[in-house]
């Protein structure tokens, strides 16, 4: 009898724990959010109206509550690389475009972002990409930072590469980084080194052109 | 890969500027788009009822009938709509999957017509999202099996045998289906009214008759008519083991044939008449022999063949049998706690039947179902107290829990035939997902390797890349500006683990020299890996293996005009395309991999599945302009 008990009350235990997640997902979907008009936004991005009705009807379709949080975000990017592990990269992606840092990207910042990366000044886009390996936002980059955003970047090629990923690569490929950008040598970049160093490379601004095309 | 994420594919590809700061190498040019940017609305006439949507929302699954071209062939001019033949309520739900991304079963329609709808908007009913998967593939089943069952009658009764089969298998058919001849159905029912007649043989021989003339004592019939009843039990028994080496004979696989249920039946049913007729006349064996009499009743299984249900019946039983044996092993565990304290109870006293605590399960067993036979009572107080405890608590144990059990039997069946059901389905979702994942890796090596990473003039390209879509165009180049600012290509998994077994090999060491290009690559990472890369798409395996390798250093720089001799006779085709494609821009030394004396790559290389993989990269990188692949040996 004490084990027919026993299985009864097994069966009772397993209910519990996904009644809790659904309530969890159903809190999450309650949040919406509405962006400001279309003329305030074509007012603060390089977007015509049409390009931003495109862009929010994409952004809408995939996330109708308005905003995306990170998961999503993750998940998305991993889509593109199916050879290797996004997740790291599309992190640090998702904190340079979460310029509230809320934890959700609403579509203003979305469309912010977007319009720097395309359709911004070279200095502007170089900013952003300061900002992108800038992770502690001090201003900065130092070296550990940037060995995270390259073993990142090295993440998401996965692990059948030619040639084979054998040593520190990531950490070699920051040495050769540190070397064109420091100037003064004194292990950081600023923003400044950043960008003269970057302005210097011309086949960096040739291939900035490239993107621009995009939308 | 999910459509939905077309969207964001724009994104993905302006947040690749973030890499441009960190590429050794210059970003490849993006591919020219040339379709004209502006969203333009389209109008779909199925069967009189229109539609409109967005071009984009058509375009997010080019791999169907609306995303891709195909649909042109439906383009009325007159009207500049799209006109459909077909049903307007399925077609519903078929636009929702372009808008949503997720498919869903409507469920009050028939399957079939979904399905056939599906296939012609050429949608996989694998999309189906989860909510309505399960439902889908539960109808699906139901209407296969029903089609099964149908054309299975069908095929029994109607199909008529092949010409030219031999006799055997014309037995074999005979005997499971005997509606195909009347023969057979003869033999069904002779066979069928002798399992009676022996069944009901074995029943009265055993009733008391009137004794014979002379004696008091009543006998009973089968020791009368000792004759009579032996005479029938061998008639029965001779038809019996005739069926039983009938069908040995006209099985098609006599081992599956003699380990299947009906058969170890069928022996046990005839075996005891010939074991009595061997064994002597002895009364101390004839005892043995009486028992196995018994085994005659399992004659009454063979009813089984004659009988669906109860076939039906013991599929059953055998399903549940898990389910069974906990209950037992539940009320055995009540039963030997209670006939423990029983026995130890009534221990005191006096000529009690509680001899033993076996003898007490008896008690027990009588008590907990109930049925107090009043054979074993207890006398001591205790005793009776722990008695009724016990047969209260067998109240309990057993007709409370029946229902119970037999409704969790029935819950527990389904839920684990949907707990497999999901885990099936889980499985070929994550097989499914796998497969996509390698599809579009080996998209992109594909890709790669029909040389879709030159830039060329709209005529000049190949045709196989002019049929994808312009999102995988973009998806690839955002790919390939990837693989540029890591200086490392994408491989698959054959080659990377050919690649790391040779590296096992043994190697010479060598003097190796690091020479570098006027990109500043750096080539300290891999030397030696270069080194054996070298060796491996050089020469072929064996020589590999056997250490053959020259020490070299050589830095040659390929002109276009140079690049296809050496390699043309590998693929002609991708010659073509280097013929045709004209600006090459080469700011960089390319060096091309120094051939020992051996072996040249003009020769036919041996075609072994992982070195085209290996020479396919090699290729790519030769023809891409600004590609650095260093190699000392």
């Amino acid at each position: 009898m004490g084990a027919v008990v026993g299985t009864l009350t097994m069966q009772t235990k397993q209910s519990r724990p996904s009644k809790d997640k659904v309530d969890d997902e159903l809190e999450m979907t309650m949040v919406c959010h509405r962006p400001e008009g279309l003329d305030q936004l074509e007012a603060q991005t390089n977007f015509s109206k049409q390009e931003l009705q495109v862009l929010y009807r994409g952004f809408k379709n995939e996330c109708p509550s308005g905003v995306v949080n990170e998961e999503t975000f993750k998940h998305i990017y991993a889509q593109f690389f199916p050879h290797g592990d996004a997740s790291t990269y599309a992190h640090y992606l998702f904190n340079a475009f979460d310029t509230t840092n809320n934890g959700s990207i609403k579509f203003e910042e979305f469309v912010m972002g977007l319009s720097t990366l395309l359709r911004g000044t070279v200095r502007e886009k170089l900013e952003w990409t300061f900002h992108l390996y800038d992770i502690n936002r001090d201003g900065y980059i130092n070296k550990e930072e940037m060995t995270e955003i390259v073993r990142a970047i090295y993440d998401m090629m996965g692990k059948y590469t030619y040639p084979a990923l054998k040593g520190d690569v990531p950490k070699q490929h920051v040495d050769a980084f540190f070397q064109k950008m420091d100037k003064n040598k004194d292990g950081i970049v600023t923003l400044e080194e950043f960008i003269t160093a970057c302005q210097e490379d011309e086949n960096m601004m040739r291939s900035m052109q490239l993107f621009e095309n995009v939308m | 890969m999910a459509a939905g994420v077309a969207t964001w594919l724009p994104f993905a590809r302006a947040a690749a500027v973030g890499w441009l700061p960190l590429a050794k190498q210059n970003m490849p040019k993006p591919p020219v788009d040339k379709k004209t940017r502006s969203d333009e609305m389209l109008f779909v006439n199925v069967s009189g009822l229109r539609f409109q949507t967005w071009k984009n929302t058509l375009d997010r699954y080019p791999d169907t009938l609306l995303g891709s071209s195909e649909k042109e062939f439906f383009y009325n001019e007159d009207t500049q709509e799209y006109f459909f033949d077909r049903d307007p309520e399925m077609f519903r739900h078929i636009l929702n999957f372009y808008r949503t991304g997720k498919l869903h079963y409507p469920r009050h329609e028939c399957i079939q017509a979904f399905d056939e709808e599906l296939a012609f908007f050429g949608i996989v009913p694998e999309i189906i999202g989860d909510c309505c998967m399960e439902e889908y593939r539960d109808r699906k089943k139901e209407n296969q099996e029903r089609l099964a069952e149908d054309t299975e009658a069908e095929m029994a009764t109607d199909t008529p045998l092949p010409p030219n089969s031999t006799s055997r298998e014309r037995l074999w058919r005979a005997f499971e289906n005997p509606h195909t001849s009347t023969m057979a159905l003869v033999f069904y029912y002779v066979t069928g009214f002798f399992i009676a007649v022996s069944v009901i043989a074995n029943i009265v021989e055993t009733v008391p008759c009137r004794p014979p003339k002379g004696s008091k004592k009543d006998l009973p019939c089968g020791e009368k008519y000792s004759l009579a009843f032996f005479c029938m039990d061998t008639a029965c028994v001779l038809i019996f083991t005739f069926e039983y080496l009938m069908r040995l004979f006209a099985a098609p696989s006599r081992c599956k044939f003699m380990r299947s249920v009906m058969s170890v039946i069928d022996v046990v049913a005839i075996m005891p008449y010939y074991i009595g007729l061997v064994m002597p006349e002895n009364e101390d064996v004839s005892g043995a022999f009486v028992t196995l009499r018994v085994f005659r009743v399992f004659r009454i299984f063979k009813f089984s063949r004659h009988s669906q249900g109860l076939r039906i019946l013991g599929y059953t039983l055998k399903s549940c049998a898990s389910e069974l044996g906990f209950l037992l092993f539940s009320l055995t565990m009540a039963i030997i706690i209670f006939a423990t304290v029983m026995f130890y109870a009534e221990k005191g006293t006096k000529g009690t039947n509680f001899t033993s605590i076996p003898a007490a399960f008896w008690y027990t067993i009588v008590t907990m179902t109930t049925l107090g036979y009043g054979d074993m009572v207890p006398n001591t107080i205790a005793g009776k107290i722990f008695g009724s405890i016990c047969s209260l608590s067998g109240v309990l144990v057993i007709a409370l829990p029946v229902p119970v059990i037999v409704s969790n039997f029935s819950r527990i069946y389904h839920q684990n035939q949907r707990a497999d059901k999901m885990r099936a389905q889980q499985k070929v979702r994550l097989a499914r997902i796998r497969l996509a994942k390698k599809g579009t890796t080996n998209a992109f090596l594909q890709y790669k390797e029909d040389g879709g990473l030159q830039i060329c003039d709209g005529d000049s390209t190949a045709v196989c890349l002019k049929n994808r879509s312009s999102f995988e165009h973009q998806h690839h180049h955002l790919l390939h500006c990837l693989e540029k600012t890591t200086n490392h290509e994408f491989t698959d998994e054959m080659t990377y683990s050919e690649m790391c077994m040779t590296e096992s090999v043994g190697y010479r060491t060598s003097r190796s020299t690091s020479l570098s290009s006027q990109q500043g690559v750096s080539t300290s990472c891999c030397p030696r890996r270069a080194k054996r890369r070298a060796i491996r798409l050089a020469n072929s395996t064996v020589s590999v293996s056997r250490g053959s390798v020259q020490e070299l250093d050589t830095l040659q720089v390929q002109k276009s005009s140079a690049g296809p001799q050496s390699r043309s006779s590998l693929n002609a085709r991708t010659e073509e395309l280097k013929l045709n494609c004209e600006d090459r821009d080469f700011t960089a030394a390319i060096i091309s991999i120094p051939t020992p004396p051996a072996n040249t790559p003009d020769e036919s290389l041996p075609s072994s599945p992982a070195i085209p993989g290996i020479l396919r990269n090699s290729r790519s990188s030769t023809y891409t302009h600004e590609t650095v692949k260093i190699s000392s040996l």
